[in-house]
């Protein structure tokens, strides 16, 4: 049963971005990007990894999407024609899939005991988890204590993100200045 | 949108229980799944979900810019202050164990709600200041065209 339930979402999966690739209008682009952040989250579930599922519901489906289509109330709503053939793109694509599936290769299986991330600090955590922390999630548990130094440079990432982004593109100041500039045409009106 | 009458209708309804799952994934991160990435998130989407609705300028009349830029960088200081305090106390950085010294695990717990809650300001604040950064900006598509 779950190889079959995997097997239809990386299928619907596959499809949503062959239409993606295929599909020239921005709006519908969007919305199937949208799509193919729930199909991964639904994906996620099926691992048990419901914290991460959670985020790329709420990131990947729901605010990613809503800001493309802020940009997109910014731009034209179909693709331009592309103008030069396709062909080195589609080298450049089949070679970088060839080489991270040959990336695959090294890695351990799809639960493997012996994988890394199993025999290092990880099991220690567990065991330790309920008696130090107890909280019965032990992702939170990980994530705000025993790592709370990670934790605390990811918030400092995305305060950074958020920085650079009104830096770029709120215009703070220019709109001061327009404001200002108003007053002085509409001083001007009044006299 | 003036004429989407069932979309304003239904946008009013659900703000409020956006807002109250948002603090529900957030205090009740110890227990379930979330926490404050995916609580600040959340309530972001509910003033987004407004601005989306009503117009970006009605939901800065709720949640005014100079607010939202304050917020992000409350959330990295409460953060680091919960670090501050603790070494304040005579223990290392981020060391929860100094919040109740007589029983370790109650300490972790308040820790990580204060942590978590500065995540999830943080994460609200940036969200919704990179949606109105968005959303400010002048050229907008007519209603008909979508």
């Amino acid at each position: 049963m779950q190889t079959f339930i995997d097997i239809v979402l990386f299928l619907m999966l596959a499809a949503t971005a062959i239409s993606i690739v295929r599909t020239k209008s921005l709006f519908a682009i969007v919305m199937l990007s949208g799509v193919f952040s729930l199909l991964s989250a639904l994906l996620l579930v099926t691992l048990d990894a419901v914290d991460v599922a959670f985020t790329e519901a709420a990131v990947g489906a729901g605010i990613s999407t809503v800001l493309m289509l802020g940009t997109l109330a910014l731009t034209s709503r179909t693709e331009k024609p592309s103008s030069h053939s396709n062909f080195v793109p589609f080298v450049v694509v089949l070679i970088t899939g060839a080489a991270l599936i040959y990336g695959t290769l090294d890695m351990p299986n799809f639960g493997d005991p012996n994988a890394p991330a199993h025999v290092h600090v990880g099991p220690d955590y567990l065991e330790r988890s309920v008696e130090e922390i107890d909280v019965p999630n032990v992702v939170t548990s990980i994530l705000a204590s025993y790592r709370g130094f990670d934790t605390l440079g990811e918030t400092a990432v995305v305060f950074t993100a958020g920085i650079a982004v009104l830096l770029l593109i709120s215009g703070l100041r220019r709109r001061r200045e327009d404001e200002e500039a108003d007053e002085v045409d509409d001083n001007e009106g009044q006299s | 949108m003036h004429h989407h009458l069932i979309l304003r209708v239904v946008t009013k309804l659900l703000c409020g229980a956006i807002m109250l799952f948002a603090f529900y994934v957030q205090f009740h991160g110890d227990f379930s799944p979330g926490g404050g990435f995916q609580a600040g998130v959340i309530m972001a989407v509910a003033f987004i979900v407004y601005g989306v609705v009503f117009g970006v300028n009605q939901v800065k009349l709720v949640f005014p810019p100079w607010f939202v830029h304050k917020l992000v960088a409350l959330g990295v200081l409460v953060y680091a202050g919960t670090g501050i305090f603790s070494m304040y106390l005579g223990y290392g950085f981020l060391d929860y164990g100094a919040f109740d010294p007589g029983h370790p695990s109650h300490g972790q717990h308040n820790g990580i709600l204060a942590v978590e809650l500065g995540v999830g300001i943080t994460v609200t604040g940036v969200m919704v200041a990179v949606y109105y950064a968005f959303a400010s900006r002048p050229p907008t598509i007519n209603d008909e065209d979508w």
